[in-house]
């Protein structure tokens, strides 16, 4: 008899994940008015897999692969920005929606505020470059270099790459190798395969 | 605390919840919920990575709770005792809580038992820490949650859920 009793103490009610849900809607609002959170963050659907996007107050700071491991990117997230780390899952409508866009080959470009602030010195310069490589065009890790400024940094161009805190935003997947073939790809090379092909199909 | 704070959320969100029904009603549950975690998180970066997330969330919960209930007392019509049946929340917006029968038959409880109870058996706290929480040794804790398991034996199953007997 008593075990009913603290079984009835200990047990979740069905109601409560969704009272939960609008508990947690209620805290990132609060927390968002009082300037408490570091990093915001949701998943959304693609064909190159579920995607984690995370921002601070300054934009977008990371899109990251399933492969990366997204448990592991917030944490390296929580470490490097901060921890007051939560998930909105109503919220990123604009770049869920360029998403879309892009992946239906109805976009060139991003448009969403980006923050860099995870990328410093030459990678940051790199990142910069990437920027400006236009849809469907690629350029080789050399060219890239040369243009980041430092022709000789080609391996430190790869690392750039590998290191992206922006992968589709900031289009490291338009860097190969000078003989055509596709070198590394931080989402995996089938998906670096896939975004080069979906954009010469639209250009 | 290095871990994204929305793992805390996730991890026990639910259990705060329960807590502090058990401790404040369900009506105002959710506001000292709030309170708590936006408390939480103010506080967040500056825990220990050692520390038991739980423990140190259902004190900060046992905190805004007593605010909370100065609050109730503030606002509430005095009453010679306690209602005798059960309160239910059928007609309310939000529909009905399934253990509604339960909250109520707590509410009816002293609060040492009512806290001891939601700390040691809602929250899963040892009886050394709940006796921390509400003052007394954790022998005196384990006693009152004795106690006030006893009493919900007679009111909770007796008038909640005697139908599922």
């Amino acid at each position: 008899m008593s075990d009913r009793v603290i079984e009835a103490l200990g047990r979740k009610s069905a109601t409560d994940d969704v009272v939960l849900e609008s508990l947690r809607e209620r805290l990132l609002a609060r927390a968002a008015d009082d300037a408490l959170v570091d990093v915001t963050y949701r998943t959304v659907d693609s064909p190159v897999g579920r995607l984690l996007v995370a921002a601070t107050d300054a934009g977008l700071v990371r899109v990251a692969y399933e492969s990366e491991d997204h448990d592991h990117v917030l944490a390296s997230l929580a470490t490097s920005i901060g921890s007051r780390i939560l998930k909105n899952a109503k919220g990123f409508d604009e770049i869920a929606r360029e998403l879309d866009d892009y992946f239906a080959g109805r976009r060139r470009t991003f448009d969403v505020p980006v923050d860099l602030r995870l990328a410093r010195g030459f990678r940051l310069e790199v990142l910069h470059h990437l920027q400006h490589i236009p849809y469907g065009s690629t350029e080789s890790y050399g060219q890239v270099a040369l243009a980041a400024g430092n022709p000789r940094a080609v391996r430190a161009v790869g690392t750039a790459c590998a290191t992206n805190p922006l992968p589709l935003v900031v289009p490291c997947h338009r860097v190969v190798r000078s003989d055509g073939t596709l070198g590394g790809y931080l989402g995996g090379l089938a998906a670096k395969e896939y975004l080069l092909a979906l954009e010469s199909a639209a250009a | 605390m290095k871990q994204p704070f929305e793992q805390a959320v996730a991890d026990h969100g639910a259990v705060v919840l329960r807590v502090c029904r058990a401790v404040v009603g369900p009506d105002d549950a959710e506001d000292a919920w709030s309170e708590a975690f936006l408390s939480a998180l103010r506080a967040w970066p500056e825990l220990p990575d050692d520390a038991n997330v739980r423990a140190w969330l259902v004190t900060i919960a046992h905190r805004k709770a007593i605010d909370v209930r100065r609050a109730q007392a503030r606002r509430a019509i005095p009453v010679e005792a306690l209602p005798e049946q059960p309160t239910r929340h059928e007609d309310g917006p939000e529909g009905a809580l399934p253990d509604d029968a339960l909250w109520s038959a707590l509410a009816g409880l002293p609060d040492k038992q009512r806290l001891c109870v939601a700390y040691h058996h809602v929250a899963g706290l040892p009886h050394a820490d709940v006796a921390g929480l509400v003052g007394g040794t954790a022998a005196a804790a384990r006693r009152a949650a004795a106690d006030g398991i006893a009493a919900l034996r007679r009111t909770y199953l007796l008038d909640g859920v005697s139908s599922h007997v």
